[in-house]
């Protein structure tokens, strides 16, 4: 049985296509078998929604008049300082951006109430931004300085394009300190106090796809709630980490980079994040449809929570001293029967990824397709796999010397 | 009329080794219902109260407690979550002390049982989208 996905999209087309979720599709093989299942299923959808710090978008503001040159110079969106080193009216803003005047941690640990993600979530939920920029002036760009409310109606484009999305697994956290810490991962109580960890599970788009065997670039998907497209791998993208027998990371690997109109995206999909002591991020809802091309892309869809093993770090000390000690693996589906037990301790769980949410973003993208409104793409080219020999390589420090 | 309300007591050093709270009872004429302390000697103390009585006598007792430099909050619905920004993440869960976050095991909502809330305010900051708020 070999389908492909022009096949696919004449039944999306015609209303036959047979759409299950990454959820689902674990019952329906239990009791149908993998043979009948993918005969039968064309499509299944996956889901994530969580922080994902390596987000950001792009806008051209449209020329002023007189015009203005904001590359090179300073531009800011309700405060939050945005990039300015392109072309005359072309700006990026990050999610992790902070206002100049935040006390970031100066008192520890530090609020972060507002960045560039909650600056991204207000333009999509078609609030007003504020644009401040200073100019250096130059002939044909003379204006110095510029004030005006900006609507993302307005804006020739407003794009979201994130270089690193949908990390495919990921490290559980724990603070084996005597004090509480702060962290990415949320706050971590002293002595094993809690575990933090973020992943979809058996709903993650890379890990329902864990050689990258449909996903690839040019894929089309559900981003933030419009629909957008995996434009790369994303930064840190390391396959060839160590696999379970049914090919599923036991540590973060492989990552996206995806792109999509912000126009058409929504706020409930893209939400301004804050984490105490750390700083500003956006949450990002992402889907992708994966085609059931053969029996073999079927079977790694039908991965369970307890079939995904995740490494837990203490974040005290081997995180950020760069250690590779880990405290031992655990699974999803013990992560999420609430707590797992560490050096002998009985540890209670929370997860920063939200697996409702997740829900919510692989059954909206089952009735697109159902709909007939989202078709497949194939991808244009594939993804770095496990044979691309690519190493995840830390800094070499070689001291500048004067 | 009769009323019963909840409050926390907040007590700056200086008064923690006075008899306050016995004086709502001998000259106030209320009743009062510890639900929590944390009172140690040299250190700010923290005491969550249900106090029932008279309405005018409640009113008086809160003015005393005012002037004696006790730091009052009210507890009726102190802190709520704003439904449409909450995510449902989870992050919550294991930072409430008194467990009013729970998960409901196959949906993995993360429901907020307001009966089991202290009004601690140890979810506010800890919620990455910033759904919980506190309101007096």
């Amino acid at each position: 049985m070999v389908k492909t996905i022009g096949e696919i999209n004449e039944k999306i087309k015609e209303g036959k296509a047979v759409v299950v979720t990454a959820e689902e599709i674990i019952g329906i093989v239990k009791q149908k078998g993998i043979k009948k299942a993918a005969q039968e299923v064309d499509v299944v959808t996956t889901g994530t929604f969580g922080p994902m710090c390596s987000s950001g978008a792009y806008f051209n503001i449209g020329h002023s008049k007189p015009r203005i040159k904001l590359g090179g110079g300073r531009t800011y969106l309700n405060d939050v300082p945005a990039y300015t080193g392109l072309a005359a009216v072309d700006i990026f803003i990050g999610s992790n951006a902070l206002p100049d005047d935040d006390p970031r941690n100066r008192v520890h640990p530090g609020e972060f109430n507002y960045g560039g993600g909650h600056v991204i979530e207000e333009l999509v939920a078609g609030r007003d931004v504020r644009l401040v920029a200073t100019a250096y002036g130059t002939d044909c760009y003379p204006r110095r300085r510029l004030e005006t409310w900006v609507n993302i109606e307005d804006l020739n484009q407003a794009v979201l394009f994130n270089i690193r999305n949908a990390y495919q697994n990921y490290d559980v956290a724990v603070n084996l300190s005597d004090r509480t810490i702060y962290t990415y991962m949320g706050i971590l109580k002293p002595d094993l106090g809690n575990a933090s960890f973020c992943s979809a599970g058996q709903l993650s788009p890379l890990l329902n796809d864990p050689y990258y065997k449909t996903i690839g670039i040019g894929t089309r998907i559900f981003l933030g709630g419009g629909t957008g497209f995996v434009t790369w791998q994303g930064t840190q993208h390391n396959p060839d980490v160590p696999r379970t027998e049914g090919g599923v990371p036991k540590s973060g690997a492989g990552a996206l980079s995806v792109i999509g109109d912000l126009k058409q995206m929504s706020p409930k999909w893209l939400v301004g994040t804050s984490m105490l002591g750390y700083g500003c991020t956006i949450t990002v809802g992402i889907g992708i449809p994966i085609p059931i091309l053969s029996e073999e892309i079927l079977k790694y869809t039908t991965v369970t929570d307890a079939d995904i093993f995740t490494p837990v770090v203490d974040f005290s000390e081997a995180y950020p001293q760069m250690k590779s000690d880990i405290l031992g693996e655990v699974s999803y589906a013990q992560l999420k029967s609430g707590k797992i037990i560490i050096q002998g301790k009985e540890v209670p769980t929370a997860s920063l990824s939200s697996y409702l949410r997740a829900v919510e973003i692989a059954t909206t993208l089952k009735e697109w397709i159902l709909s007939g409104k989202f078709l497949l793409t194939e991808s244009v080219a594939s993804l770095p796999g496990v044979e691309s020999a690519i190493t995840f390589k830390s800094l070499k420090e070689r001291p500048i010397e004067e | 009329m009769a009323i019963s309300k909840r409050i926390v007591l907040r007590f700056p050093r200086r008064l923690v080794e006075r008899a306050i709270v016995s004086r709502l009872v001998k000259d106030y004429n209320l009743d009062f219902n510890i639900l929590k302390a944390s009172v140690t000697p040299d250190e700010e103390g923290l005491m969550v109260l249900e106090l029932s009585g008279k309405q005018g006598d409640y009113d008086k007792g809160i003015r005393y407690l005012t002037k004696t430099g006790v730091r009052i909050q009210s507890l009726s619905q102190d802190v709520i979550r704003n439904e449409e920004r909450c995510t449902h993440c989870g992050a919550c869960v294991t930072i409430c002390p008194t467990g009013a976050f729970e998960l409901e095991p196959l949906t993995r909502r993360v429901n907020f049982y307001d009966e089991k809330c202290l009004a601690c305010g140890l979810c506010i900051k800890a919620c990455p989208p910033r759904a919980m708020e506190l309101h007096f």
